[in-house]
């Protein structure tokens, strides 16, 4: 206690019974409980009863023909062997684009730029971009990609499209992520006389992965989706595959025609089965979009496996 | 020790803030001033500090020794708001200035922290993650470079058996003494430590003091502690920092026992902070 300011003890102590917990507090829990349950079986039910009728009603035409056939009779039989391949051309290529250039961006905002002005209107700029329609991103695409830039209605267009799309997952997810990396362990590397780079990339980057890899999850079942960006700027009504004999000559050729040419791709080949061809069986239309059920759940176990593995090999 | 030979009398007073000859010093400080974002925090120290000696700074919380501390291995840097003044040589180099490299700086003058900070990975990838950084790839040289430092930390019997575990599966007081160990790897000619056992149980910290009495043969040590029976049992000289200002430094004995500042008096006998 400071000299000069002594407190004079009080005379009297007032001594007060706190009242046990009464019944109707007991309910209000309950009910709140109750309540708590009801939203998040709400929640569960819906994917539940998707993926029960995805797989009731698809099943029956899941073989292997009709994943590994082109599709046959004006859509109505065969496979969808194009639109399946043209899905996993474009979640891959979207994500190598994307990945680098979103971890990178999040990086520089967390680690290197001040905070100003400046930095604010950029994380603003990106928080917006995630609310831009899907549409607008396909009209902005065949702008910029497919006229600008001359890539034409292919591939590429198509995934530097869709890149654009998840950027903004990506970046705010990598930049929560690296924000909970302990500033100890930046400290414990500068100690050490270890580059900032260095730091970054060795032991910053690492640590955050798990958190990066949940915003890639999102961002591959997004591209794995979305048929609005493509429909301008790089899909195709309906392609057959190449039969050619492979051939390590021809991979440059092969690259270069898959990135300029048109794709398929499973949640457009839904929408067109389901829309223009009026004579396709149903069974086709649930086996696609069980397909495409698979493949994104598939890519984000995935995904789901690296980050656990991730999260027991470098925990804190 | 270096200037137990004077013998201090009511003739020949002691100096509150002894200036050592240039000549054993490692660090010659300046009239070093550092604020924060316009709030002063360290204001015109000039102080030798002795080479291969411990010399431990002291005072209470918010008196600018960790900031004192942190400029020695220009981690202030990294506050965007800090504003430096003054010099401080190493040996006979101005390691304020932009003449020298931060990050070559910090390969000489290591740190080690209040709470233990290994990194997520094994015990050997701690150690190795210096010497890594700084280019050496070779599976012998390293395997040699961290069995030493582990030695040289008391630490190689307790974890030669799991060098491939996770560095965080070991105790408080062997994740410190694995972060000095770390910190050796890189060779430095100085460790500065930031209070390194305020967060162990009193057997790591007796441990960590037995080390640093062994390390000053070979480094130049400087430890902020806030346990004045640490500064004591460990430290070959001691400064005392109050507010920002360095109020006093001497021999560890002197100040302890025959403080001739009042306000190092009142701190030392804990009648404040």
């Amino acid at each position: 206690m400071e000299d000069g300011h002594q407190e004079t003890a009080p005379t009297t102590r007032i001594a007060v019974r706190l009242p046990g917990r009464s019944p109707r507090a007991r309910a209000t829990e309950r009910v709140i409980q109750g309540f708590l349950t009801l939203t998040l079986l709400s929640v569960i039910i819906p994917v539940l009863l998707i993926i029960f009728f995805l797989a009731t009603k698809g099943a029956p035409a899941l073989n292997w023909a009709f994943i590994t056939q082109d599709p046959a009779m004006r859509m109505t039989a065969g496979g969808i062997r194009p639109a399946i391949l043209g899905t996993l051309y474009l979640v891959t290529l979207t994500t190598l684009l994307a990945v680098p250039i979103g971890v990178m961006a999040a990086v520089y905002l967390t680690e290197y730029a001040r905070q100003n002005a400046l930095t604010r209107a950029i994380r603003l700029a990106i928080i917006n971009l995630a609310g831009v329609p899907s549409v607008v991103y396909g009209l902005f695409g065949l702008g910029l990609f497919v006229y600008f830039m001359n890539f034409g209605t292919s591939l590429l267009a198509g995934a530097c499209t869709m890149a654009v799309l998840v950027l903004p997952l990506i970046i705010t997810a990598s930049e929560e992520a690296l924000l909970t990396v302990p500033a100890a362990f930046r400290e414990a590397s500068l100690a050490l006389g270890v580059s900032k780079w260095q730091t970054i990339w060795r032991v910053v980057l690492p640590t955050a992965m798990p958190g990066i890899l949940t915003g890639i999850i999102l961002a591959v079942a997004r591209a794995a989706g979305e048929t609005a960006p493509l429909l301008f700027t790089c899909v195709a009504f309906y392609l057959f595959s190449p039969h050619e004999a492979f051939s390590w000559l021809h991979v440059p050729a092969q690259v270069h025609d898959a990135l300029f040419n048109q794709i398929m791709a499973l949640p457009y080949h839904l929408y067109t089965i389901s829309t223009q061809v009026p004579k396709a069986p149903d069974t086709v239309k649930w086996g696609t979009a069980l397909v495409l059920l698979i493949l994104v759940l598939g890519m984000n176990l995935i995904a789901i496996l690296l980050r656990s593995y991730l999260r027991r090999a470098r925990r804190w | 020790m270096i200037g137990t030979m004077v013998e201090y009398s009511p003739m020949n007073p002691r100096p509150a803030i002894l200036m050592l000859p240039d000549e054993t010093a490692k660090f010659r400080v300046r009239d070093l001033g550092v604020a924060y974002g316009g709030t002063p925090a360290l204001r015109h120290v000039t102080i030798n500090l002795p080479d291969r000696q411990i010399t431990a700074l002291i005072g209470p919380s918010g008196c600018g020794k960790s900031t004192f501390l942190r400029c020695l291995n220009r981690m202030n840097d990294l506050i965007l708001t800090a504003r430096i003044a003054g010099k401080v040589l190493l040996d006979e180099q101005e390691i304020l200035g932009n003449q020298i490299d931060p990050v070559e700086l910090r390969k000489r003058v290591g740190m080690v922290f209040q709470r233990p900070n290994p990194f997520p990975m094994s015990v050997y990838d701690n150690i190795a993650y210096g010497p890594r950084r700084h280019g050496i790839r070779a599976r012998g040289t390293l395997d040699q470079l961290v069995e030493q430092a582990l030695v040289q930390a008391a630490l190689w019997d307790e974890v030669k058996d799991k060098l491939r575990q996770s560095a965080l599966d070991l105790s408080g007081g062997q994740q410190q003494r694995l972060c000095i160990a770390r910190c050796l790897a890189v060779q430095p000619e100085v460790i500065l430590m930031d209070e390194p056992s305020s967060a162990l149980d009193p057997i790591s910290t007796f441990k960590i003091e037995e080390l640093l009495l062994e390390l000053k043969a070979q480094y130049t040590i400087v430890i902020v502690t806030h346990n004045m029976y640490q500064a004591s049992r460990v430290a070959d000289y001691t400064g005392f920092f109050l507010t920002g200002d360095l109020i006093e430094f001497g021999p560890t004995v002197e100040i302890f026992e025959r403080p001739v500042d009042q306000r190092t008096d009142d701190y030392v006998r804990g009648r404040f902070g």
